[in-house]
């Protein structure tokens, strides 16, 4: 099927008869995941969004369930968002870190129902990448500009408009109700093209990188990379398959809420035992854990690398602490990063 | 879907006793408000729950009840920071919740047949208690061999469970060796560290597991006191307490390698732990 990109707004207006719609919106020099109004606000010409769309399904802040207390006990409501959703035009790499954030809140012993409702009601449409940036290395993390995993719908951008083909039963009845065209062998063709065109110039080599931190804790890399880190943690929050989080109360007497919000592994009190003691003093055995879990335990656990080649870590690192660079240097010199 | 793992089970505290001679440990008697409450927290010894003082926040403490102590739960808190400090200061009759039982229990099924040593330091005793609790109710005792149960605080007024240490040293199917640091006046029991102490009593390995809780330090030098009595790794289990707050395994705060501690543990053999890097 073909969207005219001249129908664009009016296919998304239908859209938002059914669902709440969130699509890129311009802000500034950047584009940022927004629920939107009407079709006109969606700015899908961004390479790609400042901050993941990972909010929409795992809110950086998130009321669990709130309360109110009394002498006999205590009347507990959960506040659980079932509300049809649709993301418009995410990248593949976003897409497949929702796949990752699957396997947490859906693990071996329990089910998040704030995540997996939300999950549950999502369509992912999502978009091709013709122009990946120079941070991105997704072709090195089992992702890449045109892969679908995780995507309900795929659109591609083919100039004049987006060839969409619907890759789950979601996206099938997603494209059904918008009575769109079909896609003529010449745009199907087009489409072809561009997919072809498409180059991530920037590689990294992981070849033995498993092997390497499996046996590889008390590296003597650790004592180094850390070492110019603020801890500021733009890197984690900024990170789609980032999921840590913290759980609070904001409450006055016995009213009250409580609420989850996102935090992170970069931060000293993150792991700070009631006693003093704390496993991770440092931001070594913090920047450590950082990369442990992506490629390591994340591996142990789900068979899969939880970093996509999203670029926005080495982007927005302060002081270009460049996790590229940092995977070169766990695996030794003669494994350089082409650029 | 399963039950939110998020809601906690309204309940009622009961009991708010001051545990130690220095007022820092509490121990929280917490009743179900029904028994359909209670038929929805099957607890086992080792497991622990999510103790939320409604707008306060939660905080993660091992059950010190067994679940062959029917209608309430246990939990024994030392006053460290928010939601501990809350609790200590909470009037009998009020509500609070609990979220769990979570994390694993200790192997008990597996145990059966063995002789038991309980190893335990400081006010780590809580899940101790339970599993002792468990072991010494008629319907378990049979199951167990020999039941040792080594523990030692700094001073005899930091022991937890004074009454309960004062029965157990009466009964016949249990041999209680309790320590305190240094000698003071009126104390007529052993004196010395537990690490020195569980060498002095030199427990046997034949047949037998080794449940150790405790600071880290004392882990640290028990461990081969336990290891020279013939202890094989497999045969050593202990409980970790990395912080917490999911207790769920989403978090992504408690983890040892790729390892949960709230979800894959807290309850671990040393030999498990040997397989994982050493951070907690
Ligand atoms: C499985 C498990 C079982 C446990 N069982 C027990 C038990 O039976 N009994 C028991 O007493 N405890 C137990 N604990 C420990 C207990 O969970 C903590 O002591 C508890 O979380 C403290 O909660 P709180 O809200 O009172 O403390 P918080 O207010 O959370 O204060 C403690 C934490 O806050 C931060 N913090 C507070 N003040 C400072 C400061 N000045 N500087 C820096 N950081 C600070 C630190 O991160 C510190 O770790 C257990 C823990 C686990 C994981
Ligand atoms: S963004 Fe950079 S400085 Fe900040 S925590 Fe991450 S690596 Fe450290
Ligand atoms: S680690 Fe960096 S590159 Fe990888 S997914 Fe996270 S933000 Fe993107
Ligand atoms: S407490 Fe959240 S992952 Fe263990």
């Amino acid at each position: 099927m073909i969207i005219k990109k001249s129908e664009l707004n009016a296919v998304l207006d239908k859209l938002l008869a059914g669902y709440q719609v969130y699509a890129p919106v311009k802000e500034g020099n950047y584009a940022v995941f927004k629920q939107i109004a009407n079709g006109g606000q969606a700015y899908l010409g961004y390479s790609n969004s400042k901050i993941p769309p990972k909010g929409i399904l795992f809110p950086q802040s998130e009321k669990l369930y709130s309360y109110s207390v009394t002498a006999e006990g205590a009347r507990v409501e959960e506040h659980i968002d079932g509300s049809k959703k649709v993301v418009f035009g995410i990248r593949p790499c976003d897409a497949k870190s929702i796949t990752l954030l699957d396997f947490v809140f859906n693990n071996d012993k329990y089910t998040d129902p704030y995540y997996m409702t939300r999950r549950n009601n999502t369509v992912l449409v999502g978009l091709g990448c013709n122009q990946p940036a120079p941070t991105c290395f997704c072709t090195s993390m089992q992702s890449g500009p045109f892969a679908s995993e995780g995507m309900d719908v795929m659109l591609v951008d083919i100039g004049e408009g987006y060839v969409a083909q619907a890759l789950t039963d979601k996206g099938k009845e997603l494209l059904a109700g918008l009575g769109l065209p079909e896609a003529s062998a010449d745009d199907q063709k087009a489409a072809e093209d561009v997919k072809a065109a498409a180059v991530v110039s920037c590689q990294v080599n992981t070849e033995g990188l498993k092997a390497k931190l499996d046996a590889g804790f008390d590296d003597p890399v650790w004592n180094r990379i850390y070492e110019k880190c603020l801890g500021c943690a733009a890197c984690t929050y900024l990170c789609p398959t980032c999921h840590c989080f913290d759980i609070v109360d904001d409450a006055v007497d016995c009213n009250g809420c409580r609420v989850r919000n996102w935090d992170a592994c970069m931060f000293p009190l993150f792991t700070l035992h009631g006693s003093g003691h704390n496993p991770r003093p440092s931001g070594k055995e913090r920047w450590r854990q950082r990369v442990m879990h992506k490629f390591k335990y994340f591996v142990d656990n789900f068979n899969a690398t939880a970093c996509v080649g999203c670029g926005r870590c080495i982007k927005n690192c302060p002081v270009n602490l460049d996790i590229r660079e940092v995977l070169a240097d766990i695996l030794g010199s003669e494994a350089r990063l082409d650029k | 879907m399963q039950r939110n793992p998020y809601l906690p089970l309204p309940m009622k505290l009961v009991k708010n006793f001051t545990e130690t001679s220095d007022k820092l440990i509490h121990t929280f008697t917490l009743q179900f408000l029904s028994e359909e409450d209670e038929k929805s927290f099957p607890y086992m010894p080792g497991q622990f729950a999510e103790v939320c003082v409604f707008g306060k926040g939660e905080a993660p403490f091992g059950i010190a009840s067994s679940p062959t102590e029917p209608g309430f739960l246990k939990f024994s808190v030392a006053k460290v920071g928010v939601v501990s400090t809350a609790l200590h200061l909470m009037e009998e009759g009020t509500i609070v919740g609990v979220r769990g039982p979570l994390g694993n229990y200790y192997p008990v099924e597996q145990m059966k047949g063995k002789n038991i040593v309980i190893i335990g330091g400081g006010f780590a005793f809580t899940t101790l208690r339970a599993l002792a609790t468990y072991i010494l109710d008629p319907k378990h005792r049979g199951d167990y061999g020999n039941l040792m149960v080594i523990y030692g605080a700094r001073n005899p007024g930091l022991l937890l469970y004074k009454d309960e240490l004062a029965e157990w040293e009466k009964r016949s199917d249990i041999d209680l060796v309790c320590t305190i640091d240094r000698p003071v006046e009126g104390w007529t029991g052993r004196t010395g560290f537990i690490p020195a102490v569980t060498k002095e009593v030199s427990p046997s390995s034949e047949n037998a597991v080794a449940i150790v809780c405790g600071p880290p330090v004392m882990i640290k030098f028990t461990l081969p006191v336990l290891e020279e009595c013939g202890f094989k790794p497999e045969q050593i289990i202990m409980s970790l307490e990395n912080r917490m707050k999911c207790g769920i395994g989403m978090c992504g705060r408690c983890n040892v390698g790729n390892k949960y501690v709230c979800k894959d543990g807290p309850v671990f053999t040393k030999a498990e732990l040997n397989q994982l890097p050493n951070e907690y």
